[in-house]
């Protein structure tokens, strides 16, 4: 892979490192309060759910990655001659809108959330849900508009790429979608606000991110 | 909402199972998990070694067994290669070793998402499951090598180029949900629910090298997903990713400009933190099966925690060592022997510390000991044959040729299993309650290890003759002497014992269930928390009403003006007087 | 204490294993004599690495084992002593690491007189092609791909009219004089390995990589494929000879370029079925057979099988063998063929023969044949019927008798010794996978079910 990965990489190296050395600079023999022994946490502050959901995300954010490297990789032209750019149909604009409507939505529910009476919460989710979900059919439209296009060739590395990042985003997304269902549900029965404010929480955290994703996505589709 | 630390939780464990199907089969319980994903592993890995002797068969005899085919040698090779890096080595060590020792080495109840936990088994059960289907579908499993290079992966002319490799794509996906779930698991119990007093520094290293490992198959392991669902698509729907214009069977591809070398990229991206991924919660435990033996604390624990972490984050940076002569741009050759080199001085100072740790110890010669000195050799002659391949020249003549084979067993094959062993017998008294065999573990161990040594060693010599690796017979080429072939059926003889050896672990295993003596709750007064449970076996929830609370580091054993030869983590300092001030005393003599 | 010992006589078993070992590095024939150095220097570094390491090991397990009574030092750590060790270790890697590149360096670099010549390798085979008196090759691509032109030359590039095609014969080099080897693959990953010049490279599809080496002893050495690449990896054989001039230049010379292979003008059947007046007498009028005479059928035979055998027969490289009974008698009739013309002639005419169905002498269990024939489909066809591009034969409808005589053959080294014979050595080592007389009429059984 090219180099500038690899630079991305020892940075990230170099980071998490500074980040940990406070704590592995630790001389645990000695007994506690002896300061040679520093660092004495026991357990990030954070609910577990949240951390995990940090942890899942890097680990997409790795698929991702991996997937736009693969795409830039393949685009080289001392093999890439069968490259071939696509019109992006327009739909994914107004996709893109719904989105981050859909995101802005989620983001609301949260706020809501924690207020006392949960004031519009139902809607906030209800709109955050089913605006992703016109997301993913708005995806399936492009498809649509794509498969019946001249440019249909799925020898075309550029539209097989297409068709496997759009379709890979929508797959986290409907991963989303089953725990925002869940959600909702409860909340349609009048759960208790603590038994639902994490998850609502943290679905808001994987909306924004999948939206993040793919304005990546599209600006690296829209710029190829 | 606050957030209650686990640590500060002591109310018993919720998810309480009643009836036998939740407490064995649908369980959430860890230690279970731990159990069904060892069962399955152990289950799959012979299946592996089985391959393995049919292989070792064809190449010591080749004009004679009727059964082996090139057509089948080349499905044994790549279904060996896939078993056992994958749904053995890193399903034992994460799934069965990780799930077992991270709630209890860190004084928690369970896993902190007992259902995922729960789902993760399954899926991984499905992955094998799909992987062994693929021995019954129409061609049979796929006979690319367990590398899967396209183009020839999904091309006439390579076994089980259909149905084959869509099954192993399709397990190893499988896998990979398996393992996420299961690794957020391990990542966040280790974070979050630590007990009181269990500070990062003072985690036994099987804890620091399984979350070093999951946190590198958590970014690696997508990098085989990535790979894995292109060649999906190039297979079944006609994508060019991998596919350039090629000419099969007579036949001109309407594919052009894919890169084979970009599958190589990501298959490697996977592959080589995959090798730490197996190594490095063999590391971790090894640590501590020699300081528990040893009597002694590991040496040097914060260089080791420092190598762990060092050596994780630079295996993201020297995958391309597995492609010095494949054709990528030769300029790379450069930055990646150089990286891989780099890697060796942390390797270099975790073998000083693990011999180390045994100058001036006091060694108690058990079971898990003999595996756990079986495996400083192993992994040094490993180690060192690996500063033969990374280095870009040295590997000129030696890639693709049996050094490889002899290199890569030796240090991820025979060294892991040693290390896989050792902590079997080291915690089998635990799981079970009782006792194993030490006769019959010695008899394993001293036949393990002296056959692995037997079968590898020589390897390295054929492969500097020249030898390539995966090839069928090796009729008609001038330069293989007849000695070689006498070498091979030396070879083929070793492997052969070494594989009925391992029945009598199996007995081993089936008779301490049913013989074995009660081993009490500490027979090898350890001081990491697994071994201060109420209960042995633990029971659910491991504590009973309270969780422990950890007063010092892993490694207090043998210290000066103690009672005992160890003091268990959870034991509190008495006092302020007489045991603090001569470790103090100890401190200063260790920095003098 | 055992435990000791055992790893001592490891140890010191490891050291003689390395000094007495029969198997070591092939004597070298190329220029490459650093890489062999740099190996050397590092089995002296890891080698005091792993006797030092070892014996350290050897003397804590005694000196340091249980004692009643005992108990450890207790010691967390040893800055000083790690940094010492790492710094001795980083002076290892270096003195390594250092040569290695420095090697590297050289062979990533070119120099700029090297000959230029051109690997290609497909499944499973290997040939060649020399740039012509030009010195530049022709462009190439998938899609000219033809069995008269299996590189894939365009035909229209001018500077590919002079390249000389090797494709049935081995690869020659000049000696002392180095050379650059492009390499190219027409289907899969493959690897060009000569373990007497130390330096290998895969071959990948969809690019052309390279190597380079100055060949430094006269001889003839193996060319093995080092990269798997199908069911009969182990089969792709070559073989690179080493030479002098004027050897050298006039063995390229008597080559035939790509022009000349593409001149020969179109086919005369009449011409061949007046020859094959000769041919029927054994073969029979309309070609098929006569197992009382030992002729096998040939209707149904693709033209480009018949060409190459008659070559091979001509040339020497059948039918020469002393236990080949029934090949010796075809040599002299072959001979009576006297040029490419009419052996093309021939061999279309009896590609014209109409391809009835055949008699079933051999018997066997199908089923085990079927399975045996897994391997054999991947380059005859999954229904036998014979593939160009790897000069497969069919087999669907060929005389059964004959088909185990020739296996028998195969196996037995008399058809398919000659090295010349690229394809005979490929089923040479295949035919190697049936391993007794059974699974001859076994696998020949289930060919019969392919007869249509």
């Amino acid at each position: 892979m090219s180099m500038w990965t690899l630079v991305i990489a020892l940075v990230c190296a170099l980071i998490v490192w500074a980040v940990l050395v406070r704590y592995l600079m630790a001389q645990p023999w000695l007994p506690a309060g002896d300061p040679g022994n520093l660092a004495d946490i026991t357990a990030v502050d954070e609910p577990a759910k949240k951390v995990g959901l940090y942890f899942f995300l890097c680990a997409i954010s790795s698929l991702f990655a991996l997937f736009i490297t693969a795409y830039v990789m393949r685009m080289d032209p001392n093999h890439g001659a069968d490259w071939f750019s696509i019109p992006k149909p327009g739909i994914l604009w107004i996709n893109t809108l719904l989105l981050v409507y859909s995101s802005i939505s989620m983001q609301h529910a949260k706020t809501v959330s924690t207020l006392n009476g949960q004031k519009n919460l139902k809607r906030a989710l209800m709109t955050g849900g089913v605006f992703a979900i016109l997301f993913i059919a708005g995806q399936l439209w492009a498809w649509e508009v794509l498969h019946g296009s001249v440019y249909f060739h799925l020898s075309n590395p550029a539209l097989g790429f297409f068709y496997l990042m759009t379709g890979i985003h929508a797959v986290h997304l409907i991963g989303g979608l089953y725990v925002w269902a869940r959600v909702t549900a409860k909340v349609f029965n009048n759960a208790q606000p603590e038994t639902v404010n994490l998850s609502i929480e943290l679905c808001t955290t994987y909306w924004h991110y999948l939206l993040l994703v793919w304005l990546v996505l599209f600006g690296l589709l829209l710029l190829t | 909402m606050a957030f209650v630390a686990y640590a500060d939780r002591d109310e018993v464990h919720g998810h309480d199972p009643d009836t036998f199907i939740t407490k064995y089969i649908w369980s959430q319980d860890h230690k279970v998990i731990a159990i069904q994903y060892g069962g399955v592993a152990i289950f799959v890995g012979l299946t592996a070694l089985v391959l393995s002797v049919m292989m070792r068969l064809q190449l010591a005899f080749p004009d004679t067994f009727n059964f082996i085919t090139p057509n089948d040698y080349y499905q044994f090779v790549t279904m060996h290669g896939m078993i056992m890096v994958i749904y053995l080595l890193t399903a034992l060590f994460l799934g069965g070793f990780g799930n077992y020792l991270i709630p209890l080495m860190c004084g928690a109840r369970d896993m902190v998402f007992p259902y995922m936990n729960m789902l993760s088994f399954w899926a991984y059960l499905v992955s094998v499951i799909i992987l062994l289907a693929s021995f019954f579908v129409p061609g049979g499993p796929t006979g690319a090598g367990w590398t899967l290079y396209p183009p020839q992966t999904i091309l006439p002319g390579t076994p089980g180029n259909e149905l084959g490799i869509l099954m192993m794509l399709l397990s190893l996906a499988v896998f990979i949900v398996a393992f996420t779930m299961g690794g957020l698991n391990y990542v966040t119990t280790i974070l979050q629910a630590r007990c009181r007093g269990m500070t990062l520094m003072r985690m036994p290293l099987s804890i620091w090298g399984i979350f070093t490992a999951t946190v590198l198959g958590l970014l690696a392991f997508p990098a085989l997903l990535v790979a894995s669902i292109m060649m999906i698509f190039d297979l079944l729907l006609g994508t060019s990713f991998f596919m350039p214009a090629v000419l099969s069977m007579g036949q001109a591809s309407d594919t052009m400009g894919g890169s084979p070398i970009l599958f190589q990229h990501l298959f490697w991206f996977f592959g080589h933190p995959e090798v730490y991924i197996v190594a490095l919660p063999a590391f971790g435990i090894v640590s501590d099966l020699l300081s528990v033996h040893a009597r002694k604390n590991i040496f040097g624990y914060r260089m080791m925690v420092w190598a762990i972490v060092g050596i994780g984050a630079l295996s993201f940076v020297v995958w391309a060592h597995h492609m010095y002569v494949s054709g990528m741009n030769p300029y790379f050759g450069f930055f990646f022997a150089t990286t891989t080199l780099i890697i060796a001085i942390p390797t270099a100072i975790k073998v000083y510390n693990w011999v180390l740790t045994l100058w001036q110890a006091n060694i108690r010669m058990t079971v898990p000991m003999l595996f756990s000195i079986g495996f400083i050799f192993t992994f040094t002659h490993g180690g060192l044959t690996g500063l033969f391949l990374g280095n870009v020249t040295v590997d000129l003549p030696l890639s693709d040729t049996y050094f490889v084979i002899g290199h890569f067993h030796m240090v991820m094959g025979v060294s892991p299993v040693l290390v896989l062993f050792g902590a079997l017998y080291h915690w089998m008294p635990k799981m079970t309650g009782k006792m194993f065999n030490v006769t019959l573990g010695k008899i394993h161990f001293w036949l393990t290890f002296l056959c692995t040594y037997a079968i590898y060693l020589p390897m390295h010599y054929l492969g500097i003759l020249g030898i390539p690796r995966r090839y069928y017979a090796y009729g008609g080429a001038d330069f293989i002497p007849a000695s070689a072939q006498s070498m091979n059926v030396g070879i083929t003889y070793a492997a052969i014992i070494l594989a009925f050896v391992q029945l009598i672990f199996l007995y081993n295993v089936f008779w301490t269930l049913f013989k074995g003596k009660p081993a009490g709750g500490n027979p090898w007064e350890a001081t990491t928390l697994e071994w201060q449970t109420p209960d042995t076996p633990p029971k659910h929830g491991n504590w009973g009403a309270k969780l422990p609370e950890v007063y010092r580091w892993a490694y207090d054993y043998s210290v000066p003006g103690a009672k005992l030869d160890y003091i268990p983590q959870n034991e509190p300092h008495h006092g302020h007087d007489s045991v603090e001030s001569d470790s103090d005393d100890a401190v200063d003599e260790a920095k003098e | 204490m055992a435990l000791a010992v055992a790893i001592f006589l490891l140890v010191v078993g490891s050291i003689i294993f390395h000094l007495v070992s029969p198997w070591w590095f092939t004597p070298i024939a190329s220029n490459w004599t650093a890489v062999d150095s740099t190996v050397e220097l590092t089995f002296i570094v890891t080698g005091i690495v792993f006797v030092l390491v070892n014996g350290f090991l050897i003397y804590c397990v005694v000196k340091f084992r249980h004692k009643e009574g005992h108990r450890a030092h207790y010691e967390p750590e040893n800055k000083k002593l790690e940094i010492i060790l790492i710094a001795i270790t980083s002076i290892g890697v270096i003195a390594m690491l250092a040569p290695g590149l420095f090697v590297w360096a050289n062979f990533v670099d070119v120099p700029d007189d090297a000959l230029e010549v051109e690997v290609v390798g497909q499944q499973w085979r290997w040939s060649y092609r020399y740039p012509g008196s030009d010195g530049v090759f022709g462009s190439t691509d998938v899609s000219h791909m033809t069995h008269e032109n299996p590189l894939g030359i365009n035909p229209e590039d001018p500077s590919g009219q002079d390249d000389v095609i090797v494709y049935n014969a081995d690869l020659r080099l000049l000696k002392d004089r180095p050379v650059k080897l492009w390499l190219r693959s027409k289907d899969v990953l493959h690897n060009f390995t000569v373990a007497q010049f130390r330096v290998k490279m895969d071959l990948v599809p969809g690019m052309v990589t390279h190597l380079w080496l100055t060949p430094t002893l006269a001889g003839e050495y193996d060319i093995l494929c080092e990269e798997l690449c199908g069911v009969a990896h182990y089969a792709m054989r070559g073989r690179v000879i080493v030479e002098e001039e004027p050897a050298y230049s006039n063995w390229v010379a008597s080559q035939k370029t790509f022009a000349q292979t593409q001149q020969e003008s179109g086919t005369d059947i009449n011409n061949g079925r007046a020859l094959y007046a000769v041919c029927a007498s054994c073969h029979g009028q309309s070609g098929e057979g006569n197992e009382a005479l030992n002729a096998p059928r040939l209707a149904g035979m693709s033209s480009w099988y018949i060409e190459n055998q008659i070559f091979k027969y001509k040339n020497g490289y059948r039918g020469t063998h002393e236990d080949d009974t029934y090949g010796r008698q075809m040599v002299p009739m072959a001979a009576t063929l006297a040029n490419e013309a009419s052996v093309k002639n021939v061999a279309a005419f009896i590609e014209s023969l109409a391809d009835t169905p055949n008699n079933q002498t051999v018997t066997g269990d199908i089923e085990n044949g079927r399975r045996l024939y897994t391997t054999c489909g991947a380059c005859h066809g999954k229904q036998g019927e014979g593939v160009w591009s790897t000069d497969a034969p069919k087999l669907a409808g060929l005389n059964d008798w004959y088909m185990v005589r020739q296996l028998h053959n195969f196996k037995n080294g008399i058809r398919g010794y000659h090295s010349a014979d690229a394809t005979g050595k490929q089923m040479m080592l295949l035919s190697g996978m049936l391993k007794d007389d059974q699974s001859i009429d076994d696998v020949v059984a289930y060919i019969n079910t392919l007869q249509k």
